[in-house]
């Protein structure tokens, strides 16, 4: 598994892994310092193949636009760390962000690790477990009957959720996560909460899911519910 | 972090008349330096970096995607995580310029797997001067370097060769390959691994072989 994960570097410099082994190749880039180096030095390499296309210039209108974008940007969250305090989710939403973090900001872990210890340390923890299951040989991967993405399921019944595109949970929202035994969405357990955001939700779903289970996610309110009050907006096909 | 925090940006306190002469100022600037202006909220700084690198961003972007506004939409995209995550960058680590274009292509890959816009066939090497601002150093640079890096690919094995550019100008994943290959997804894996570490070391020589490369900086 170590040798395979270690491969998979040039597969996420040319952006080419599936979904699941993206998340699971940037969890494991933030412990192997060597995968780091790789990846940095591979990313050169694939800036070589950028540079060797060519076509007409863009519009001079595009960089207006881009400017404009920008303005539009409230100048708090230009700096990430700034978003990072504020947000009160526990690490299990914090995984799927700092993955995100790690994909796009190189070196993102020497400032993390030297400004905020016991919050990287709880992430670290967390995603280790998590990127367990994640790459773990003997778990199953099931498609998703509502939502894009995967329910990654380890033999002991340990569960991550990989949601594709999630939008941030509307204000005074939440996304919650519930196990429905056998499918029956009306004696759901709570499961977790998390915020959503840009990109790929890799979110590690409490408690054990049996055989027959499905896990289905629910916009609630901020805090979370007991029972889902809404209809699920991802949901996976039976375990 | 706090000193980041507190700074205040410096735009906002120019008036309009002083923003060209800051974006001149700018000039003299590298990449990296800029990359640190950005995360301080510094529009222009920003702004010099777009026109330095979306030429080929752009390029790249409609090399995936095949499609002008999408294409745009991805350097839009990339740009705006520029902006947003600057802060995050280490100049230790990478080059601005590799990071920003990593961050264009990751948008365009992920637009046009959604879009289902591909094609079919191999692609060809549709590599054209055409549209390059002539006569500068840098648009020298790029004929340069665009011939140097397509001499490395065609030194590549072939089913290497056709992994990598299946993969980053097609934007087709692993397994998408294996099946559309034919073949075991393990022997796509070392193939792509195998031919961006032969690339990477063919770069290295030619390099060596006196490459000249000068700054983005003008």
């Amino acid at each position: 598994m170590e040798a395979g994960i270690h491969e998979l570097t040039a597969g996420y410099a040319l952006d080419a892994l599936d979904p699941e082994e993206r998340a699971a190749y940037e969890l494991h880039l933030a412990e192997c310092e060597h995968c780091r180096e790789e990846l940095a030095s591979f990313w050169e390499t694939t800036a070589a193949l950028a540079v060797a296309t060519s076509g007409p210039e863009p519009s001079a209108a595009l960089r207006d636009r881009v400017l404009e974008a920008v303005r539009a940007e409230p100048p708090q969250n230009v700096v990430p760390f700034e978003s990072r305090r504020r947000r009160l989710a526990p690490a299990l939403g914090a995984v799927a962000a700092v993955a995100a973090v790690v994909a796009l900001g190189v070196g993102i872990w020497a400032s993390s690790l030297s400004s905020e210890l016991d919050e990287t340390r709880a992430a670290l923890e967390q995603q280790q477990a998590t990127a367990q299951i994640l790459v773990d040989p003997g778990a199953q991967s099931v498609g998703l009957q509502t939502g894009e993405g995967r329910l990654v399921v380890d033999p002991d019944g340990r569960a991550v959720l990989v949601l594709d595109g999630l939008a941030a949970a509307p204000a005074g929202k939440t996304y919650e996560m519930w196990i429905a035994p056998g499918g029956d969405i009306g004696s759901a357990n709570r499961a977790g909460l998390f915020p959503g955001g840009d990109g790929t939700a890799i979110e590690r779903v409490d408690g054990t899911v049996e055989p027959g289970d499905v896990v289905a996610v629910t916009i609630e309110a901020a805090g979370g519910v007991d029972a889902p009050t809404t209809a699920p907006i991802a949901a996976s096909g039976p375990v | 972090m706090g000193a980041l925090a507190l700074h205040v940006p410096v735009l906002a306190l120019a008036e309009p008349q002083a923003r060209s002469a800051m974006a001149k100022q700018h000039a003299h600037l590298s990449d990296e330096a800029l990359v640190a202006l950005v995360a301080r909220g510094d529009e222009t700084a920003l702004a010099e970096l777009y026109d330095r690198v979306s030429g080929i961003a752009y390029g790249l972007a409609l090399r995936v995607l095949r499609d002008e506004r999408l294409a745009e939409d991805a350097v839009q995209e990339g740009f705006l995580g520029v902006w947003r995550t600057a802060a995050a960058f280490r100049a230790e680590r990478a080059k601005a310029s590799t990071w920003i274009l990593t961050l264009v292509h990751r948008r365009a890959v992920d637009l046009v797997r959604r879009e289902e816009r591909r094609r079919a066939e191999p692609l060809s090497d549709d590599i054209g001067a055409q549209g390059t601002a002539e006569g500068t150093e840098e648009a020298a640079w790029l004929r340069f370097e665009r011939e140097r890096v397509q001499a490395a690919l065609r030194q590549l094995p072939d089913v290497q060769r056709e992994a990598l550019e299946l993969a980053y100008y097609g934007g087709f994943s692993q397994s998408e390959l294996a099946d559309r290959l034919g073949v075991p997804l393990g022997t796509i894996k070392s193939r792509m691994f195998a031919g961006l570490a032969r690339l990477r070391e063919l770069l290295d020589d030619s390099t060596h072989e006196g490459s000249w490369k000068p700054e983005f900086t003008s």
